[in-house]
């Protein structure tokens, strides 16, 4: 069963539009790749997924249940949008961490808050708050970084800020985890560590979509690959066809591009 | 005239100075932040004249402003409806510093990135939890510095309020030149260093209290 169905999804940033109906599905367990190049609309399809951008048409989907229609204003209300986002889990391509917290305390943040909203919070408050700790620790042992748990952001190299990040966006056991460009911001031999906490959330079926410059990375790790290209959806399907027997002829010229690197 | 009379003077003088002091700090910074506020309104209208009465306050001189606040009422009033010299001088310091850190409010909250707060929202916090958990620090980092330049301005400026007769401590310096002392205008000097001295260490102290992250 899909956990996710996109369909129909346009957005206009004034006089561009930058999406122009895309429909897509994901099954739970599944990691999707997208790829294109820069200005093809997968940063925007991202946002949108997380409400971040409100289409002007199309619905989303999460477990059957309608989380977004533009037809229906009902559907937007700010105070669903806020419960209807924990379906979603985002990493940014620029980490965002909090700077003034550490980075146990970026993770268990959101969790201490909604803690907050528990009925049995006042007389239980202190074994929530160690209980979420736990939480957020062994999500950071999990991203190898225990021994940075009280480490605040700017004393963490790159890949460390992401992968707390990554942390950050688990805890709140999103359906759907979204990356948005996880290495763009990092140096080469900073890369390869966030991508194989990636690759090792893959491996435990965690459901993702992943936009990404990383060809070989989508190939191997992705189960789906969606090729987008002037806010159309040009090719997609099981990640190693896709990028090794493309068979749009947009799909091959993007592709032999990145062949060509050395 | 003693150095002792003339310190006991001038400490009286220097009063009115620490008052307007303390109330324009009081009321112009939270002032400030909803000015920063109305001038960063998506309802242009508001915000156009929230910037005009930035650009009237930061534009004309701030003797000028005390001028007007002092007189203006009995010209258009008539006698009897003036605030008091100290109340006229405050409600123009108030309008006058609200302007100046309204505008370093504006800077420190647009300085802080976007992602900062799709972050947040991306968790699920509402938009009073984002601001007071992630935005607020992170703004008060940013403009300690330019607010720690305005407050010592502010120090130093309260002597203007003797452009409308407030019996400050400049004032009361320099009439000691109808008795032929000069000294005690040098010496009110003195105050303002001492002053100024313990602002720039408090200043300093919240510099480092903040150093422990970086934005």
């Amino acid at each position: 069963m899909a956990i996710l169905e996109v369909d129909g999804i346009k957005k206009d940033f004034g006089p561009t539009t930058v999406l122009k109906g895309i429909s897509f599905s994901l099954e739970e367990g599944q990691a999707l790749a997208i790829i294109g190049s820069s200005g093809s609309g997968k940063t925007t399809l991202l946002r949108c997924l997380n409400f971040l951008e409100t289409p002007d048409s199309g619905t989303i989907r999460v477990k059957d249940e309608l989380l977004f229609d533009a037809a229906d204003p009902t559907t937007q209300k700010e105070r669903e949008i806020r419960r209807k986002r924990l379906h979603f889990g985002m990493v940014f391509q620029s980490f965002n961490l909090f700077p003034q917290y550490t980075a146990l305390e970026n993770v268990t943040l959101a969790l201490k808050l909604s803690a907050r909203e528990r009925p049995d919070y006042k007389t239980r408050r202190r074994e929530l708050l160690t209980e979420i700790d736990g939480q957020g620790m062994a999500l950071l042992e999990m991203m190898g970084l225990k021994e940075r748990a009280e480490h605040y952001p700017h004393q963490l190299s790159g890949g460390q800020q992401q992968r707390v990040a990554i942390a950050r966006a688990l805890a709140l056991r999103p359906d759907v985890l979204c990356f948005d460009e996880p290495t763009s911001a990092l140096d080469p031999e900073l890369t390869g560590e966030v991508l194989r906490v990636i690759r090792g959330l893959a491996e435990k079926k965690t459901t993702m979509v992943i936009v990404t410059h990383e060809m070989a990375f989508a190939r191997d790790v992705a189960d789906q690959v969606i090729f987008m290209d002037g806010g159309v959806i040009v090719e997609q399907g099981p990640a190693r066809e896709v990028i090794e027997h493309p068979t749009q002829e947009r799909t091959r010229q993007f592709l032999s591009r990145y062949a060509e690197q050395p | 005239m003693s150095f002792q009379t003339v310190t006991m003077m001038l400490l009286e003088g220097f009063r009115y100075n620490c008052e307007l002091f303390a109330v324009t700090l009081i009321l112009a910074l939270p002032l400030g932040l909803v000015v920063s506020f109305g001038t960063m309104s998506p309802f242009k209208p508001l915000s156009w004249l929230v910037r005009f009465y930035v650009y009237i306050m930061r534009s004309t001189p701030l003797m000028l402003q005390l001028a007007i606040v002092f007189y203006m009422p009995g010209i258009l009033l008539g006698p009897g409806h003036s605030l008091s010299r100290m109340g006229a001088a405050a409600v123009a310091f108030v309008l006058n510093y609200a302007a100046y850190f309204s505008e370093i409010f504006r800077g420190g909250i647009q300085g802080v990135p976007a992602g900062q707060r799709e972050a947040g929202q991306v968790l699920g916090l509402t938009k009073t939890q984002i601001f007071f958990r992630i935005t607020l620090l992170q703004v008060i980092k940013r403009i300690v510095p330019p607010m720690g330049n305005e407050i010592i301005t502010l120090v130093k400026d309260t002597s203007l309020a003797n452009f409308i007769m407030v019996a400050e401590i400049i004032k009361i310096a320099k009439d000691f030149g109808n008795k032929a002392m000069i000294w005690p205008l040098f010496y009110a000097g003195v105050f303002f260093l001492v002053f100024n001295g313990i602002v720039t260490l408090l200043l300093n102290l919240a510099e480092k209290k903040l150093s422990y992250f970086r934005v």
